[in-house]
């Protein structure tokens, strides 16, 4: 980890230090030289385009973006177009899933679901990210009275358990459109990542390297943004990309206890809610949905697990 | 360590001022309880205005607060929707998901390092890497979607346990939403052991363990478990506040009449003394679970001594 650390450092004491170390060791090394001077972010792009699983994980999850963009492709049918005639029907042509409860056409239903899944996962995740990461991250680096009092709002924060928080605060809501949800989501999820982002500053801000750039006349702003947001990111990427696929889960479990979106948009967790009341007698209504979701969340696990491993090292 | 007790039971008491107000405005500054009384219906504003005078909620908002937390302090919880008092739900719930919590908690904990051992010292053979397909699989199907496929396959279709829990929750009947409660923790306790394990396994003091002759059992047991059980301790307190939340989604599912079934009715009524009364008794017991896996960590690290 620490050598990475300095080849991502463009300031002058590393480019020094490796132009000595080409001296001394000759041209004979040239080859392996660059090979070595990759900077962390494209040595993990290197590692991620040979693991499968990241290969696989990222092919699913670009269809599921792109279904959620454009789910009109895959369907022709509209998922609040419901016949109450229908309701728990079987599978017939043309509607491979059967219907659900209230008529409507589980595949249908199932491909429109997609689009709230994949944006409450990537919007809380990217806001979860920025917030924790900046508010963690000018803690860590400024330290002081502000760091004082974020501390102890994190800890209040971490007094209350996700989904119980969720629970309450939702529903006295009374009209939950998906920005609320994820609102709320990014409300109570921030400190998890302020949390890494403050304390993966701090022992980049006790670098060497921090102190030879300020040595070097250096001001705050280029410190901060040309040396610790380089070697200081890797771990709120890697925490922020694990908890993608719990802020997926926690939607749809939100969205399960009827606290979370609202009809009409078409949510996992609230067909399998529905389903749930009759799936003794026509368990296709809540099997779909619930696929659906598992490969959804199952995808973006495997995401963070493999962006992990290319990120941190140390873990494997 | 008696002092580091009290530092942090001292340090606890602004958390949880801080979360019962938190979860105090939510619920009273953004809700409007007096509302919640009449349903969809319109209320009548000199009946509302009565009745917001009775509940003291016409005070200025730090007021309520401080009411509020001498209530708490007090015991007094207040009246849920059905007339009972919020205490009274309290003492018939609490064991119930207790039991429901322990029954998980074993489970996690038991099958969890297990097989966080077994995967741990064999890495990458066929048996780590089924085990890791295993966790990747149980954390990515969310609990309800576990919960329902096992209560229609083990409960209804195959007939081997009761689908349903009863009033009075014996651990027999326990017994499946316990392990639906538990599947995603155990993973995570399983991956966590696992990492732990296998890097343990490098460290010197168990080569020099199995080079004094050791056997194989009391250097795995003895040396390398004790070690690697510390990050599992670390996750054991957040997890605790994971078991609860999950308790409120399992309880649905198998009906089974604990805290999450009557938080949840609570909410589905609108009932703001029975929500916040059982959120902050549980927000108590986290940050104590808490306050406890910190203790815990001395008696499994000597290195971690407290002043």
């Amino acid at each position: 980890m620490p050598d990475q650390i300095e080849k991502t450092t463009p300031d002058p004491v590393g480019a020094a230090g490796a132009i000595t170390d080409a001296a001394v060791t000759g041209a004979a090394t040239a080859a392996p030289k660059r090979e070595k001077a990759r900077s962390l972010g494209s040595d993990a792009w290197y590692d991620l385009r040979r693991n499968p699983v990241f290969v696989i994980s990222a092919l699913l999850i670009l269809f599921l973006v792109v279904v959620s963009i454009w789910p009109g492709l895959f369907s022709s049918t509209s998922p609040n177009d419901c016949d109450i005639t229908k309701s728990r029907h079987t599978a017939e042509s043309g509607h491979p899933f059967g219907y659900n409860l209230q008529g409507c056409d589980v595949y249908a239903r199932t491909v429109y679901g997609a689009r709230a899944s994949v944006t409450v996962g990537v919007c809380v995740t990217v806001g979860v990210a920025l917030l924790g990461g900046i508010l963690g991250g000018l803690a860590g680096f400024f330290g002081g009275w502000w760091d004082s009092i974020l501390s102890r709002i994190t800890d209040i924060f971490f007094g209350i358990p996700i989904l119980l928080g969720g629970l309450v605060f939702l529903s006295v809501i009374n009209s939950r459109s998906i920005w609320v949800v994820m609102g709320f989501m990014i409300a109570l999820a921030w400190p998890q990542i302020s949390r890494i982002a403050r304390g993966s500053v701090i022992s980049a801000k006790q670098q060497d390297y921090v102190q030879a750039a300020r040595a070097l006349g250096a001001g705050t702003g280029r410190i901060m943004l040309r040396h610790i947001l380089p070697n200081a990111v890797a771990p709120v990427i890697v925490v922020a990309t694990i908890a993608l696929g719990t802020f997926v889960s926690l939607e749809a479990t939100l969205s399960f206890l009827g606290v979370g979106l609202e009809a009409p948009t078409v949510s996992w967790g609230m067909d399998i809610s529905t389903a749930a009341v009759q799936y003794r007698n026509a368990p296709h209504m809540l099997l779909y949905p619930a696929g659906a979701l598992s490969i959804t969340v199952l995808a973006f696990i495997m995401l963070g697990d493999a962006v992990r491993d290319a990120l941190d090292p140390k873990l494997r | 360590m008696g002092r580091y007790v009290l530092r942090r039971l001292l340090q606890m008491v602004p958390v949880f001022l801080g979360t019962t107000l938190l979860i105090f405005v939510m619920v009273y500054a953004l809700g409007d309880p007096v509302a919640a009384f009449f349903g969809d219906r319109a209320p009548d504003p000199a009946t509302a205005a009565r009745i917001r005078a009775e509940l003291g909620l016409d005070q200025p908002l730090w007021r309520q607060y401080v009411d509020y937390l001498g209530r708490i302090l007090t015991g007094d919880f207040g009246t849920a929707f059905n007339g009972r008092q919020v205490t009274e739900l309290m003492t018939s719930a609490f064991p119930v998901t207790l039991r429901l919590t322990l029954v998980a908690f074993v489970i996690e904990m038991g099958f969890g390092v297990v097989l966080g051992v077994v995967s741990g010292l064999r890495r990458g053979r066929l048996v780590d890497t089924s085990v890791l397909a295993f966790t990747l699989l149980v954390i990515s199907v969310p609990t309800f979607v576990t919960g329902y496929l096992l209560q229609y396959l083990l409960g209804v279709r195959w007939n081997l346990v009761p689908p349903a829990v009863s009033p009075q929750a014996p651990l027999r009947e326990l017994l499946l939403p316990g392990v639906v409660l538990a599947l995603v923790s155990l993973a995570y306790v399983t991956r966590l052991t696992r990492t732990s394990v296998a890097e343990n396994a490098r460290a010197d003091y168990l080569r020099t363990a199995v080079a004094k002759g050791l056997p194989r059992r009391r250097v795995v047991v003895r040396h390398l478990l004790r070690n690697s059980l510390v990050p599992v301790v670390t996750f054991l307190g957040v997890d605790i506040g994971t078991l609860m939340a999950g308790a409120i989604v399992t309880e649905r599912i198998f009906n089974i009449q604990g805290v999450g079934y009557h938080l949840w009715q609570g909410i589905l009524r609108q009932n703001s003394p029975t929500v916040v009364g059982f959120v902050t008794v549980l927000v108590l017991v986290f940050l104590f679970a808490n306050l406890l896996v910190d203790l815990l960590y001395a008696a499994l690290d000597p290195r971690i001594r407290y002043a």
